[in-house]
């Protein structure tokens, strides 16, 4: 019966076709699964009631035949998504009790296909952190392992929940979010996959908002296929978000081919930092020659403003998330700190936000205020955003030399342990995101492919960075990395 | 650029988050790490260069303008902290 948590999404939809399988068989799977996954803390509010009467129906749908590919999929949300009835914090104690009454754009699409939501899963707070470590449920934990050592490691953030949910099988795939690489860095540390479409493919709408211009959701999955199965159903236009793009979307999994002869993937040199490890270079180097061997043309390429991007972002998403957070007020939802005789409006303001907020978001909201702040606006927040449009441009001439893609490390280093990075200031955290953050600020769409596995045993990822609205493209670029990988290790249970 | 710990409780007072006297010097502390860091963007030449609006150039689509839904202040009232009659309810603003 575990078993069938292990099947990727392709096969539990043909499966389910065949009759081989019901979803009620399926999400009983993955809720035994989670109940005895306690101690990877992915799951951080549990949903059986209604994953039955989802998969009930979706049963009765697939009967009557011509269902949608993720109709009986079960499938966990990150805690960002506003789920109907169901707790929505955003890993947040400001968000205590919450419980929206509507339902996120794009898990409506998702249940409106047939999908089955088992719960919802740990991320850092607010999507802020990159190891899942400033969460108010306390750390999701990596499945993976270094070895024999039982040290606990991150599944990365801010969706450190998905990541390790979908890396142990706990579900078939996972909602996840990225605003600075939030997808892309915690699926290189499980060895799974994970798109960030090109912004404004995916409706904001419902999803907690923590920096407006970079948030996107996106698929993670346990590979390409599934990636491009569950994107398809979560993107199209919206109008309740006015960045929505209204643009056909493309049947990405009839896309997957892949063929990428003649395609053009260009390397950035600006992408090779000091320090590297050896293992992140040479892996590099070996995507570089999968895709050559494919049938690619591989081109060295600049992309000049790169060592700019994290201080760009580290202007551009907290002076955001200083605005979408003034919403937390302790007025309309969620927590509201007790008060003593005589507190006024403004007490009941700062308790509320001192005793709901954890370090790290009060911090971003911090240097976000003062950056906006009278005086400095243009030196920082006016400055980031003309750099910002100098990162967009980098993009842009390259994709102009006719580059289709573009190939890097995902992360610059292999998962670390939980508590390792706790003594380094914020800034060294702020590194893992180097490779991915740029792909925010142009908006492009990028996906993190596992490749191959560190010395001590964790898996490594690559990155393909494609041109804005051609996630179809980039994913069988991604199909044809992945099959010449072929990277199938998976960690051993210990949990 | 050194962030003093008078403009740390300046920052802190107009982001509505309370940090006692004591934590002051360490919020200084990390947001001249943050800074610092951030600091770099002066070595770009920027002249000439528009600061980013949108990163996709599209039109933001428009509506007619009308009412498209309401009538639901029980749903917008139900996960207030404090809400009575029909209102959220608030510590007395005016004296």
């Amino acid at each position: 019966m575990t078993e069938l948590t292990k099947l990727k999404i392709a096969e539990a939809r043909d499966a389910l076709r065949k009759g081989d399988v019901t979803s009620a068989e399926l999400t009983e799977a993955c809720l035994t699964a989670i109940e005895g996954a306690g101690a990877l803390n992915a799951f951080v509010h549990k949903t059986p009631e209604i994953a039955r009467e989802q998969a009930a129906a979706a049963d009765a749908r697939i009967k009557a035949g011509e269902a949608p590919a993720l109709c009986g999929i079960p499938l966990g949300i990150k805690d960002l998504f506003c789920t109907k009835g169901v707790a929505s914090q955003a890993a947040s104690n400001i968000l205590g009790g919450f419980k929206p009454e509507y339902e996120s754009t794009v898990t409506s699409q998702l249940f409106d296909a047939g999908a089955v939501m088992l719960g919802k899963l740990n991320m850092d707070e607010f999507a802020m952190g990159s190891s899942n470590e400033t969460s108010c449920y306390g750390n999701a934990v990596n499945p993976w392992r270094r070895g024999n050592d039982d040290a606990q490691l991150t599944p990365g953030g801010s969706s450190g929940g998905s990541a390790s949910a979908v890396a142990a099988d706990l579900c078939l795939g996972a909602t996840g979010t990225d605003t600075g690489g939030s997808i892309r860095q915690p699926a290189a540390f499980t060895g799974i996959t994970g798109i960030k479409p090109t912004y404004g493919r995916c409706s904001r709408w419902g999803i907690v908002a923590f920096a407006s211009s970079l948030d996107q959701a996106g698929p993670m999955a346990k590979d390409v296929r599934d990636c491009a199965i569950m994107l398809q159903a979560m993107c199209g236009h919206d109008p309740k978000d006015s960045t929505s793009a209204d643009l056909a979307v493309p049947d990405f999994e009839s896309l997957l081919t892949g063929d990428i002869k003649g395609k053009t993937i260009g390397i950035p040199r600006e992408y090779r930092m000091d320090g590297m490890p050896e293992e992140i270079d040479a892996l590099w180097a070996e995507g570089r020659k999968m895709l050559e061997d494919a049938g690619a043309k591989i081109v060295d390429i600049s992309l000049p403003h790169t060592k700019y991007a994290l201080p760009a972002y580290y202007v551009i998403a907290p002076a955001e998330a200083s605005s979408n957070l003034a919403r937390y007020d302790g007025v309309r939802y969620g927590h509201r700190a007790k008060l003593s005789q005589g507190d006024g409006i403004v007490e009941m303001y700062e308790k509320t936000r001192a005793e709901g907020f954890g370090d790290e978001v009060k911090r971003r909201v911090m240097v976000g205020t003062y950056v906006l702040s009278a005086g400095f606006y243009d030196a920082y927040y006016n400055r980031a955003r003309k750099v910002r449009t100098l990162i967009k441009k980098d993009f842009e001439d390259v994709f102009a030399q006719g580059v289709d893609a573009i190939l890097t490390p995902a992360t610059p280093s292999a998962a670390f342990g939980l508590g390792e990075m706790t003594e380094a200031d914020p800034v060294a955290m702020y590194l893992n995101d180097v490779f991915t953050v740029t792909v925010n600020l142009a908006g492009l769409p990028g996906i993190a492919v596992p490749a191959g596995l560190s010395k001590q045993g964790l898996p490594l990822g690559l990155q393909l960075i494609g041109r804005p609205w051609e996630e179809g493209d980039l994913l069988n670029t991604a199909y044809a990395l992945e099959q010449a990988a072929g990277f199938v290790a998976k960690p051993s249970k210990w949990w | 650029m050194s962030i003093d710990i008078e403009t740390a409780a300046r920052v802190a007072h107009l982001a509505r988050i309370k940090v006692e006297e004591d934590e002051l010097p360490a919020l200084a502390n990390a947001f001249n790490d943050i800074l610092g860091f951030i600091e770099q963007l002066n070595e770009v030449d920027v002249e000439g260069v528009e600061p980013m609006v949108s990163v996709t150039p599209m039109r933001l689509k428009r509506r007619k303008d009308g009412v498209t839904d309401g009538g639901m202040a029980d749903k917008v009232l139900s996960n207030a902290p404090d809400a009575r009659e029909g209102f959220f309810a608030v510590p007395k603003v005016v004296e």
